[in-house]
């Protein structure tokens, strides 16, 4: 017989945990829910656009009765559970109904907190909760007259606003002087209501009400000052706190909420509380992110799985009144400890201030331009070392060329037929149908429905834009420190020391150490495993050939039409004309349709059949081609100018240079792509900073540059250092690239590397340790010994052939 | 009308790697043929209903294989994509008897 599954609170949290169940463990639980409200699930974030007029009920609906039904939940609305029965496992509520239970999911919410004043209880008196509420205001609001929001805080001015927008004549009522205080500083705050008030709000600061007077409804409201307001409406908006009343008489010990274990359980083992009724390590939280996080764990553990913790969330906040952008998140007021940067242009509407302790972000809070809050919160979150980009931080990344993120303002002005993701053809409204029909709420989820941000992943913030306006501003999910995939918990970094502090030396071992959820892992974690282990033991790792994307397995470009594109490599971009003759032949010979020339100084086969293969390669070889590893996470290409032997300009023996760099290079495996270039002279005609790795000749001998590139984010390098020696740029070009292969995460290119590591952290292994920058170097050279045989050659004499034949014939 | 099953010989089920996949040419369009971890055989059309990606050459976990092109995951015991894609690439009846390959075409 199935268990029994009681859900106490129909709202986000516990449905969503619900829902996080019915996918891991569909048939375990026989499932009941009690809500309070006579509805289905609605996103109760949403309720300021709608009071506003801006969405309906319906917008907002998440989970229909016909869900409840689907998934055969059984749902009571309207009604309220009063008595937990822990001794005979029963719930009873107000209206007499009990259930039977093995299981008991807490998800109870909050309470409006209403001030204790003479007249709390008149009609007209609301708070801002429910859709009852919203409603009763809508109510009040047709007649267009007065109304009083008693809380400046973010669920007040939301409520003042949407009052206002339905024609109420509307006073905010603070206790402070300074709105939103748990959010803002004085200067951010005094910018918001200055355009608070050009939209027409009142304000009264620091004023303490002490009563609500009127008949049979709210007729005026009177301050402890003796002031009067006359008006028709009360709204309550002075703070929540957790619903813990049915808990607390159920003898579950509560603190400020329902206190949880990382587990999400209560005291009783076989209670769970999720949501805003819970406190945990110390902590309630009002955000839906960290809900969703919680529903996660506790979906995990109520399916018997007994994987994954809660380990707290850290939160930001955005205010959803249309048409001002404001972003809070962390310590925004620091300490004698801390420092503040600020950057404020008052015509323009532009306030940012980040408080910045032992280098590290420790808070934001940003008006007018939101643009760069997810990167300040990540920075913030990831407590990054930020001393590198002091000097920048406060124009925010778009000032480092990434044409991603966009504010939500202009996200929403957008029509639905404006093209988000280029790379796949996303418009907004695509977007926009997907997350409503699909209930989607994270980025990876609208990455899986649309693919949308899914292949370049340029248009990340605007596709976070569209989630931000389509579901609520919070949606900040992406954990603190990221798995792998989705086979495992651990990070990149934890499997990497793993890998190197148990000498694993297989992928199925590694995967059986460390109790991967999937048996083969994935075609995400399978490649990146494969890479660290070549990468840590070069000469002990035999390569895990099913493993590897099928352009490493190929050796050659998949194409759309799934032939082969052919690049044989060709020394810093030098070439001749026996080369380019035996280069024609082949082409003819295989009657090859394209010949490119590519961006790298290199010449493209294109169009060749997968059996023809090792064909062309024998016919290259014989020339003296070796691979040019086009296809791989692998050195690319050393890209050159013609230098000192033929430019006037020319300053040093470039093209030399370029050769020898890539002979040192070539065939080693990287975390991703890697290019290299080498300038005769500061004109930079082989355009060495955007590249990985970029050399300048200089007349007094070689500027060394990193981190450049040139594709999706164009990003110029950061200087490294000056050198006189051509030997000091070899040791260098080799200490650098063992440094990146070493640390960097697969699939991490050197731009966002360095930019996540800090140029300090190059700098010290590289400049300030010469002996480290030495080893570092060995440890290349070591590991060039087991990666420079031909690929080609070894296939053109057979190895591998059964990648390259079909197994049968049908005529 | 009843239609006996016509089985071709492909060859010897060791000659696909484990986790990889071989390709049967036809004049009809390709045949992938993979084998999984726990010598599991199944043949697909080789044609990733998204953009026609060869599914051959993709990698392969569990009973489900990423088509090269787009990453589309395509299960191979019923040729369904993985939700939330849709799409379906035909399934070929495959037996092994005693290391050799056998498939049904019509």
């Amino acid at each position: 017989m199935k268990q029994k599954l009681v859900l106490i609170g129909n709202g986000m949290a516990g449905v969503r945990t619900l829902e996080e169940l019915l996918k891991i463990a569909p048939d375990l639980y026989d499932i009941t829910v009690f809500g309070a409200e006579p509805y289905g699930n609605y996103n109760r974030i949403m309720l300021s656009p709608v009071l506003a007029g801006e969405k309906t009920i319906e917008d907002i609906m998440l989970n229909e009765k016909s869900w409840y039904d689907e998934n055969n939940i059984t749902l009571h609305t309207g009604k309220t559970i009063t008595k937990i029965d822990r001794v005979k496992q029963l719930v009873i509520a107000d209206d007499g109904t009990e259930e039977q239970y093995d299981r008991v999911l807490l998800a109870t919410g909050s309470a409006p907190f209403i001030l204790p004043v003479p007249g709390k209880e008149l009609k007209g008196v609301v708070s801002f909760r429910d859709i009852h509420d919203v409603d009763a205001m809508l109510e009040v609001s047709k007649d267009n007259g007065h109304a009083v929001v008693i809380g400046g805080g973010l669920l007040g001015l939301e409520a003042a606003n949407g009052l206002l927008q339905q024609g109420m004549k509307v006073t905010v009522v603070h206790l402070l002087d300074r709105l939103m205080e748990k959010q803002l500083d004085d200067a951010s705050a005094a910018m918001l209501k200055e355009s608070l008030e050009q939209r027409g709000i009142n304000f009264m600061m620091q004023a303490e009400t002490e009563a609500i007077i009127g008949h049979d409804k709210v007729e005026k409201i009177r301050f402890k000052d003796g002031t009067e307001l006359y008006t028709d409406l009360v709204v309550m908006a002075v703070g929540i706190r957790p619903e813990t009343t049915l808990a607390m008489s159920a003898g579950i010990h509560c603190a400020r909420g329902v206190v949880v274990n990382d587990t999400m359980q209560t005291y009783d083992p076989r209670i769970y509380a999720v949501g805003e009724c819970v406190e945990h390590r110390g902590q309630c939280y009002g955000l839906v992110a960290p809900l969703f996080e919680m529903g996660k764990v506790c979906a995990n553990h109520l399916a018997q799985y007994g994987i994954g913790l809660y380990q707290g969330s850290v939160t930001s906040t955005k205010l959803k009144v249309t048409g001002i952008d404001l972003f809070s998140a962390g310590d925004f007021e620091g300490d004698e400890s801390s420092e503040d940067l600020v950057y404020q242009d008052a015509a323009s509407g532009v306030y940012r201030k980040l408080v910045i302790k032992d280098n590290k972000v420790l808070g934001a809070v940003m008006y007018g331009e939101t643009i760069d809050g997810s990167w300040y919160f990540d920075l913030l979150r990831d407590q990054t070392d930020v001393s590198d980009i002091r000097k920048t931080i406060l124009f925010g990344q778009s000032h480092l060329g990434d044409s991603g993120h966009g504010d939500e303002d202009r996200v929403a002005q957008m029509s639905d037929t404006a093209e988000i993701c280029g790379c796949n053809g996303v418009c907004k409204g695509d977007i926009v149908e997907a997350i409503t029909k699909n209930k989607l709420f994270t980025l990876e989820e609208v990455r899986a429905h649309t693919k949308a941000s899914g292949s370049c992943g340029s248009c990340t913030g605007l596709v976070e834009s569209v989630l931000a306006i389509t579901v609520g501003g919070d949606y900040s999910v992406a954990p603190h420190l990221k798995p792998m995939c989705g086979c495992t918990d651990y990070t990149h970094d934890e499997v990497k020391a793993a890998i190197k502090a148990n000498k694993l030396l297989s992928i199925p071992e590694l995967i059986q150490f460390m109790e991967w959820k999937t048996p083969d892992g994935c075609n995400k974690c399978r490649p990146a495993l494969n890479y660290y282990l070549v990468c840590t033991w070069p000469e002990e790792y035999s390569d895990d050939y099913q493993s590897r994307f099928i352009n490493e397995r190929a050796h050659a470009n998949i194409q759309k039409d799934g032939t082969y594109s052919v690049i044989p490599r060709m020394w810093g971009g030098e070439t001749n004309p026996q080369q380019l003759r035996a280069i024609a032949d082949v082409a003819e010979k295989f009657d090859l349709p394209q010949i490119h020339v590519t961006g790298g100084q290199r010449i493209d086969l294109l169009g060749v059949k997968k059996e023809q293969l090792p064909l062309v390669w024998g016919d290259l070889s014989k020339a003296g081609f070796v691979s040019g590893h086009a296809y791989g996470k692998a050195l690319r290409t050393v890209k050159t100018c013609v230098g000192q032997e033929w430019c006037r300009f020319g300053t040093q023996n470039s093209t030399k240079m370029g050769i020898e760099l890539e002979e040192m290079t070539w065939g080693s495996w990287m975390p991703h792509k890697f290019k290299l270039a080498v300038s005769g002279c500061p004109r930079n005609c082989a355009e060495a900073t955007i590249k990985d790795f970029g050399v300048v000749s200089v007349d007094s001998g070689w500027e060394l540059h990193v981190g450049g590139n040139g594709g999706i984010k164009v990003r110029v390098t950061d200087f490294l250092a000056n050198v006189k020696t051509p030997e000091e740029v070899m040791e260098y070009a080799a200490a650098f690239i063992q440094l990146y292969r070493e640390d960097a995460h697969y699939l991490e290119r050197t731009a966002p590397w360095i930019e996540r590591v800090g140029l300090t952290f190059v700098k010290q292994k590289l400049l300030e340790d010469e002996n480290g920058r030495k080893t570092l170097a060995e440890r290349f050279h070591f590991s060039q010994t087991f990666s420079q045989d031909d690929p080609w050659a070894a296939r053109a004499e057979g190895e591998d052939a059964h990648e390259f034949a079909p197994i049968h014939k049908i005529s | 009308m009843s239609k006996e099953t016509n089985w071709t010989n492909i060859g010897k089920a060791e000659d696909i790697p484990k986790l990889g996949a071989r390709v049967i040419q036809s004049s009809d369009g390709d045949i992938a043929v993979f084998r999984t971890s726990d010598d599991q055989y199944f043949a697909l059309r080789d044609s990733c209903p998204h953009k026609q990606g060869p599914l051959s050459q993709g990698i392969i976990s569990g009973t489900t294989v990423a088509c090269p092109l787009h990453d589309w995951k395509i299960s191979l015991d019923t040729g369904l994509a993985v939700a939330p894609d849709e799409g379906c690439a035909a399934t070929f009846p495959l037996k092994n008897e005693n290391g050799e390959l056998f498939i049904s075409i019509n």
